[in-house]
């Protein structure tokens, strides 16, 4: 078992109180799995996946354990995470283009990272041409700026960089979202394509397109309003999904191939509570159709066969 | 309603705009009242710059732009100007930027009313306001008074759409409308685009989004830097379609259903029938082969 989360709480603090990011979300992720995480802008998944490397000033980790490879992964000693970053656990940011300091070519960048990072550039330097091919860039990118590079391209450079150190968990954080449909595809595959060469171990892909995770992802995990509502094979929770939640998500997805003439979508009425003080039991209740009157306790979240797991009184 | 013939744009870049880029290449196309047209491209196709030279944000270097009979780029003057804006309206991509955060929402309206409706008595306006509202399915009471902050992308976007039908439009330029709101309310937008075609709008539909532009759309446009690769009804150009490069797009299209695998497997099992492509004469040109009925293919760019 490569992670292993255990009722994880993370706080904003605001002046106004504290938003309850993330309210007790517990998964494991197993060796060689990569995981989608969907849900909704405001949901917390973007949450989870800094959580899990590093928490800005704002965020106070409230309670929860992280074990990654059976240690204990010490999120809230910002210092005692140091050694873990990179070499462990590392993460492609949502924002790829920018998060390349445009005063530096490519190569050199990373070998400050590698330095800092107490790595030797040069010894590294024959992987990191192999793996910039594997991915279809030429090495002499090493020599460019990063304003010479396209969208694509710029995303693929940071891939190659936060995988260099063959780190055991990846975080990806909407990095395909910026991108054309064309050069989707070829992130999203070469993502699939280093995790099947070992280069990471597991890997958690946040994204709001959930045809997307569906292309590459071992297993979805979605998240509702700080919590978890489903988790489950991709192929289970496309098919077929057991949380309300769920159910109402994936039908209101417009595909190819459907025309408003066979047959009108329906979206989800309502918005999600807000996390300043979130409304007690479920927190979905208001909006879903099946809600009674035992929703007003909050649903634990239940395995109800193997590898699905799902937090809603009607699946248990 | 609104026709485009032969329609360039080229920009000047460059330190000194000695450079040029060709961002609209020999574009023709047609949108008629209470019809839906898709522009769908990948960035640098030129699909925001036709639909900002339809709302007169930017002229073009050739070509005619004509609604109603009139050809826009002769509109000159602020009064004629406003004449147009009254039948053609747009709204774009991110809502939260659309609205001074100091005021309150409901603010756009007023400011339509201040400009084109000043001798509406304020008991009629309300009634506008509210049947305006009721289109777009927003309840009142939880959008006016309120502040931008205080609203979700959805509702804001709503807001914009239920300001442009104040107005009398008879064509909507939605560039890239729902690209920003979440999966659960995206579709509510969408319906709410059908709604008004049934009203008889015309809706210029900027999208880099496949899927979606298959869920609105009567014919489709798919355009490749700034040419248009394949155009037609939209049924016949997703279910058939002849350009390699709208195949090459559809197959990399993320589905719900199916994986890149099985498509890429079903392509090779079946390959479909090439299509002799027209030739462009020179630079500037882009011909478009009919192949079917209302059905066209343009040039190859490699």
């Amino acid at each position: 078992m490569t992670l292993r989360v255990n009722d994880l709480k993370v706080y904003y603090q605001t002046l106004r109180g504290d938003v309850h990011a993330l309210d007790g979300v517990t998964f494991d992720l197993a060796d060689g799995e990569i995981m989608g995480l969907a849900g909704e802008s405001g949901c917390g998944k973007t949450t989870l996946g800094k959580s899990l490397i590093r928490l800005d000033s704002r965020m106070r980790h409230v309670g929860g354990t992280i074990d990654l490879d059976g240690k204990d992964v010490p999120i809230a000693d910002d210092d005692a995470m140091v050694p873990l970053r990179y070499h462990e656990i590392s993460l492609i940011p949502q924002y790829a283009m920018s998060a390349l300091n445009p005063t530096r070519k490519i190569g050199r960048m990373i070998n400050e990272l590698l330095r800092s990072r107490g790595v030797r550039p040069a010894d590294i330097s024959q992987e990191l041409t192999r793996r910039l091919e594997l991915v279809g860039l030429d090495a002499d990118v090493l020599n460019r700026f990063p304003i010479e590079l396209s969208g694509g391209m710029k995303q693929r450079v940071v891939m190659v960089m936060a995988t260099l150190l063959n780190p055991s968990l990846l975080i990806a954080d909407e990095v395909t979202s910026a991108l054309d449909v064309s050069t989707q595809r070829s992130v999203a595959e070469s993502l699939v394509e280093f995790r099947d060469r070992e280069y990471v171990k597991s890997m958690v892909f946040v994204t709001h397109d959930i045809s997307l995770v569906y292309q590459m992802a071992d297993t979805i995990m979605v998240m509702y309003a700080g919590r978890i509502a489903e988790k489950a094979p991709a192929k289970t929770i496309i098919n077929a999904p057991r949380h309300p939640y769920t159910q109402m998500l994936i039908s209101a997805l417009p595909e190819v191939g459907s025309t408003m003439e066979q047959g009108r979508l329906e979206g989800i009425p309502g918005t999600p509570p807000g996390l300043l003080n979130p409304p007690t039991g479920c927190r979905f209740k208001d909006r879903c159709p099946m809600a009674f009157s035992k929703c007003s306790e909050q649903p634990p979240l239940l395995e109800i066969e193997p590898g699905h797991w799902a937090a809603c009184w009607k699946t248990g | 309603m609104l026709e485009l013939s032969h329609v360039h744009k080229v920009y000047r870049v460059g330190a000194f705009g000695g450079g040029r880029l060709r961002a609209v290449r020999d574009v023709s196309l047609t949108v008629e009242p209470g019809e839906v047209v898709s522009l769908i491209g990948e960035s640098g196709s030129g699909k925001s710059t036709l639909g900002k030279m339809v709302l007169g944000l930017s002229r073009p270097t050739g070509g005619t732009i004509t609604f109603d009979g009139t050809d826009i780029t002769t509109i000159r003057g602020h009064a004629a100007r406003k004449e147009y804006y009254r039948r053609v309206q747009g709204v774009f991509q991110d809502p939260f930027s659309c609205f001074n955060p100091i005021f309150k929402a409901d603010r756009v309206f007023e400011m339509i009313r201040t400009s084109y409706f000043p001798g509406v008595s304020d008991a009629d306006w309300r009634d506008r306001v509210l049947a305006a509202l009721a289109t777009v399915r927003l309840d009142p009471g939880n959008v006016l008074g309120k502040y931008p902050h205080q609203l979700s992308g959805g509702q804001l976007q709503r807001v914009l759409i239920a300001r442009a039908l104040l107005l009398d439009i008879k064509l909507l330029v939605a560039d890239e409308i729902i690209s920003m709101l979440d999966a659960s309310t995206r579709i509510d937008v969408l319906n709410l685009l059908s709604d008004l075609k049934e009203r008889g709008l015309g809706i210029l539909f900027v999208t880099h989004d496949l899927s979606l532009g298959n869920y609105v759309s009567d014919k489709s446009v798919i355009l490749r830097k700034g040419a248009v690769a394949e155009m037609g009804p939209t049924l016949r150009v997703f279910e058939n379609p002849l350009h390699p490069y709208s195949r090459h797009l559809l197959s990399c299209v993320p589905q719900l259903h199916r994986t890149w695998a099985e498509v890429d497997a079903e392509l090779a099992a079946n390959p479909p029938e090439d299509v002799v492509l027209p030739v462009a004469a020179d630079e500037e040109s882009a011909p478009l082969l009919e192949v079917e009925e209302g059905h066209f293919v343009g040039i190859d760019q490699g």
